[in-house]
Parts: C-alpha cells; sequence; structure tokens
C-alpha cells in the first residue's frame, strides 16, 4: 500500500458507492430509514472534494483525513462508525508505503473502532459482519505471504460471503434492531457497503 | 409521490432559508445548519441544545426561543447531524454556565453527539448529555438499540428548558431532563408509510385495511402490522403498552400528548384524545395539562403518538412556566 494506491481507493469507494446508491438505499428502506445510500454518497463526494490538491506524506495522512471528512459530511451512525475507521487505520500508517502485513495490521485497529463506538458484535447484522471476516482472509492472505493484490480480493470475497450471511439474522444494533424478528430475511445495508469498500481495494490494488 | 419542493438535495437548505425569514426570533446560521435565538444566551444561563434529523418538524428548530431549546442543529431529513455542526452551535449559545445536549436514543445521534461532546470538552466548554428513549414499543434490552427517543422529548425540552430560564445550574437542568424522561412513555400508530424526499417513493407498502403498530419516526417499519381497528381499540393497545411500562395510579397528574405523525387531520388526533382521556378518568388518573397536534412528526406520514408524562409538581409548574416559540407559546 502507498499513498498514490491508497488515494486510487478512496476513489474507487466513491465510484462504487455512486453506482450503488439506489441499491444501499433500497436494502435500507427495508430495515432501516432509506437514507444509506444517500449518505454514503454525500460522504465520500465530500472526500474526493477534500483530497484534491492534497499532498500528504504518509499513507495514513491521507486515510485520516478521508476518515475526518466522513464524520463531519455523511451524519447518521455510519458517519462516526466508517469515519472513526478510516482515522483509525490511518493512524497506524505513518510512512509513505505499507507492507501488507502493516495494513492488515491498520485494518484491525479500523474493525476494533467500528466494534468499540458500535458496541456491536459479530453476528448483530452491522457492518462488522462483513468487516470480520474480510480482515480474517486478509490477515490469512498476509500472513501466508500473499501481495496486497491476492490478499485484498480474498477479503473482498469473505466481505461479500458476511454480507449475504446477514439476511437470515435478527438484528440487535442500529435501527433495524427495532424490528425485531421482521429484520429477519433482509440484508443489512452497512454490510453491503462495507463489501463495497473492500471490493474497490481488491479493484484498485489489482489494477496496479 | 407529489412534493412541494424544489428539489430533494436542496429540501433541507430551502426550509432553513424559510425558517429563518418566517421566525425573527431565530437565527438560523443557513451553513453550518444551526438554529439559535436571535437574543443570544443571557449569561450564567445553561444552554439547552438539541438535533436530529430533519422531517419531524416542528422538533427541533420550531422549540428553540424563551423557555426551550437555546440552539438546534437540523441533519438531513432523518440522518443525524454531525459533530462539528454540534460544536459549532454549542459555542455560540454557551452563556458560561455549560450546555445540556438532549439526545434522542438512535445510534447515529448518540455517536454523533458523543463525538460532539468530546470536541466541546475539548473547547473546554461543560457538557451535560441527556438520552430521550420513551418508545415502549421496542423493548429495552442488550438484544436491541435500546428504545428510541420521540414523544417525549417534547416534554424534555420545556420542562428543562423553563428550569434553565430560572437560572438553574447545569447539573440541576440535566437532573430535571432526566427525571422527565424518565416519567414519560410513547407509543405510536401509523395508517401509512413516509416518503422521504430523496427516495420518492413510501417506505413501506400498507393496504388500506392495515395499520404498522409500534412505529419510530423515521418510517421503518413498526413491531407488527395488524388490521385497521376502531380508534378506541388502537388507544388501548397504546395505553396498555405505556402502562405496562410505568403504571398510573390512581390520584396521579399526567402531562398528556396526542401527536400527529404528520398527515394525520386534527379531527382524529381529537378522537383518539377523548378515548385516552376516558382510559385515563377510568383509573382516576388526572390529566393536568395536554398537548393536541403535530409536534414529533415523520414527514407525511399519517398516525398517531400517545406520550404521557407522569408529572410532579414542580414539573407542572416549569410546564406552566412563559415559553415563546414557533410551535409552543404560552405566558409569554
Amino acid at each position: 500500500m502507498d499513498i498514490d494506491l491508497a488515494r486510487a481507493w478512496v476513489q474507487a469507494i466513491a465510484t462504487a458507492v455512486d453506482q450503488h446508491k439506489d441499491q444501499l438505499t433500497q436494502l435500507d428502506s427495508a430495515i432501516g430509514d432509506a437514507d444509506h445510500g444517500v449518505n454514503m454518497h454525500r460522504g465520500f463526494s465530500a472526500v474526493t472534494t477534500a483530497l484534491e490538491g492534497v499532498e500528504p506524506d504518509t499513507v495514513g495522512a491521507l486515510l485520516v483525513k478521508a476518515g475526518t471528512t466522513l464524520i463531519s459530511s455523511v451524519g447518521g451512525a455510519s458517519g462516526p462508525l466508517y469515519g472513526g475507521a478510516f482515522r483509525a487505520i490511518g493512524k497506524m500508517l505513518d510512512a509513505p508505503k505499507a507492507t501488507p502485513g502493516e495494513f492488515a495490521h491498520a485494518l484491525a485497529a479500523g474493525l476494533d473502532s467500528i466494534k468499540k463506538l458500535g458496541a456491536a458484535s459479530p453476528g448483530d447484522k452491522t457492518m462488522i459482519d462483513a468487516y470480520a471476516p474480510a480482515l480474517a482472509s486478509f490477515q490469512q492472505q498476509a500472513d501466508a505471504g500473499a501481495d496486497l493484490a491476492a490478499a485484498a480480493l480474498a477479503a473482498a470475497d469473505a466481505a461479500e460471503d458476511g454480507m449475504r450471511a446477514t439476511t437470515p439474522l435478527q438484528a440487535r444494533k442500529g435501527r433495524a434492531s427495532y424490528l425485531g424478528a421482521r429484520s429477519v430475511g433482509h440484508q443489512d445495508p452497512g454490510a453491503a457497503s462495507t463489501a463495497l469498500i473492500f471490493r474497490a481495494l481488491a479493484e484498485t490494488a489489482v489494477a496496479r | 409521490m407529489k412534493k412541494l419542493i424544489n428539489a430533494p438535495e436542496a429540501v433541507l437548505a430551502d426550509a432553513l432559508s424559510g425558517v429563518a425569514a418566517a421566525h425573527s426570533g431565530l437565527n438560523v446560521d443557513t451553513e453550518n445548519k444551526v438554529i439559535t435565538r436571535t437574543a443570544g444566551t443571557r449569561a450564567g444561563k445553561v444552554a439547552l441544545l438539541s438535533g436530529g434529523g430533519s422531517g419531524h418538524e416542528p422538533l427541533h428548530g420550531g422549540f428553540v426561543g424563551l423557555g426551550m431549546l437555546d440552539a438546534a442543529c437540523p441533519g438531513e431529513v432523518f440522518t443525524s447531524p454531525v459533530p462539528g455542526q454540534m460544536l459549532t452551535a454549542a459555542q455560540a449559545v454557551d452563556g458560561g454556565a455549560g450546555v445540556v445536549f438532549i439526545v434522542k436514543n438512535y445510534t447515529g445521534d448518540v455517536l454523533n453527539f458523543q463525538m460532539a461532546a468530546e470536541l466541546a470538552a475539548e473547547e473546554g466548554l461543560s457538557v451535560e448529555t441527556v438520552l430521550v428513549d420513551d418508545d415502549v414499543a421496542v423493548r429495552d434490552s442488550t438484544y436491541t438499540a435500546g428504545r428510541r427517543g420521540t414523544g417525549a422529548t417534547v416534554f424534555v425540552e420545556k420542562i428543562a428548558g423553563a428550569l434553565a430560564e430560572q437560572g438553574a445550574d447545569l447539573a440541576a437542568v440535566a437532573e430535571m431532563a432526566k427525571r422527565v424522561n424518565a416519567s414519560s412513555r410513547s407509543f405510536a400508530v401509523a395508517l401509512t408509510a413516509c416518503t422521504t424526499p430523496a427516495s420518492g417513493k413510501p417506505g413501506f407498502d400498507l393496504s388500506e385495511h392495515e395499520m404498522e403498530v409500534g412505529v419510530g419516526i423515521h418510517g421503518e417499519p413498526g413491531r407488527r402490522r395488524e388490521k385497521l381497528r376502531p380508534a378506541k381499540e388502537i388507544v388501548a393497545t397504546a395505553l396498555d403498552a405505556i402502562l405496562d411500562d410505568q403504571p398510573l395510579a390512581a390520584g396521579d397528574d399526567a402531562i398528556v400528548m396526542v401527536n400527529g405523525l404528520g398527515a394525520t387531520p386534527l379531527i382524529e388526533l381529537y378522537v383518539v384524545f377523548n378515548e385516552v382521556a376516558q382510559v385515563l378518568a377510568a383509573k382516576n388518573v388526572t390529566i393536568a395539562r395536554s398537548l393536541v397536534g403535530n409536534y414529533v412528526t415523520s414527514l407525511d406520514m399519517a398516525g398517531v403518538s400517545i406520550t404521557v408524562c407522569k408529572a410532579d409538581a414542580d414539573m407542572l409548574a416549569l410546564w406552566d412556566a412563559p415559553v415563546n416559540t414557533p410551535a409552543l407559546r404560552w405566558g409569554a
């Protein structure tokens, strides 16, 4: 991972969120309040603007800037959760480059931030259900000596599996939890946007 | 779905400009999306700040003014405001005696206000946060995000606002706000879904003969779907849920709000209030004060929420204190 790749990753997320905005909102209208796509789109559009002309010295500085921008533009729970995660990831990366192992460490800090702030655990039907398996796969690949692209591809696949696995779960956190058993049978919108973020990482790394 | 708007993405900005144009008692910072009193905060007075997603008007901006809020931070429709917005508002209204954040219990609002409280502390402000979680349709357990904040927000803002106006300190104002919340319970029923400007479609489908029981104020489906029943039976269901959670005894005083969710005719709200009054009269509970109207709405949702606060003499006296806001005004 390097600064250019991190920038390309964040831009790829913005593009993916733009393309899947309606789908995210549709998922959210079934068990939430129908604004996830709009909020994520507003947030990552703001990130793209905020990073224009910014030339950070480290991968971390870029990702911290992205996180801070998300916190100040998304609103809802996703703003602090994703913004806090990007800031936590960034704070671990204080060099112009990072090995897959170092990046795995940083991704782990991002997950910790989400768990702590959201007080959620795997199986609660949240973004964690996509993030946790993605991180585990990434870590496994990095430990085995894989390059960033291979690790990110494995992470993206795992995130999408985790996302699909949220469908039969009953939500225990966030607005979907108000529905009780009626949240069963719907895919979690937060897990869906997390899967987009990991797929964007894979596509960016592979394109490199 | 037809909407009286210019463009979905311009709704909040256009509405805030409208608020500014309509109410000279309010100062609207359209750039930071912060509504404050034009008169500012009296030195030494505790400031009350609330906020949340838009679409619940008159909540919260309509309750800014003498005897109630000092500042409101409106987010996008149904989306919590952001920490920077709340910090700007807190700094604008701090009168040196601290700021109470009144936060409805939703994950997004809680997280953003939590971050704002941390930022405010770094700036040297004293902040107390009070969570409102009165909706008994949601069970408060480790398996949910906890009960939602709904109608009781109006009671908290009115009563704590009056106490702050009388010069009470930060701890006392926050304590009273918590007491009002702890004494209040709400339950809501929807006859139609609402339509956000951005999606343009109703949040869920409901047939002519159905209602959603136990809805919140964000267009999300409720706890269950049932066949539509007469108002008397709907009120019985709602009051059973409310009184199961907080029993009222003979001789108790209550403040009762029958609140329209946005598209309910006032005449139907009075039909509902009549049923509420009969149930409480049968229990020898006195409706000491009441509100009937649209105070905490959910865009164009048809339906009603009922909020009951078991009130003591202090709360009633503070309820009667002067208030002068766009949506609530008496004695001033």
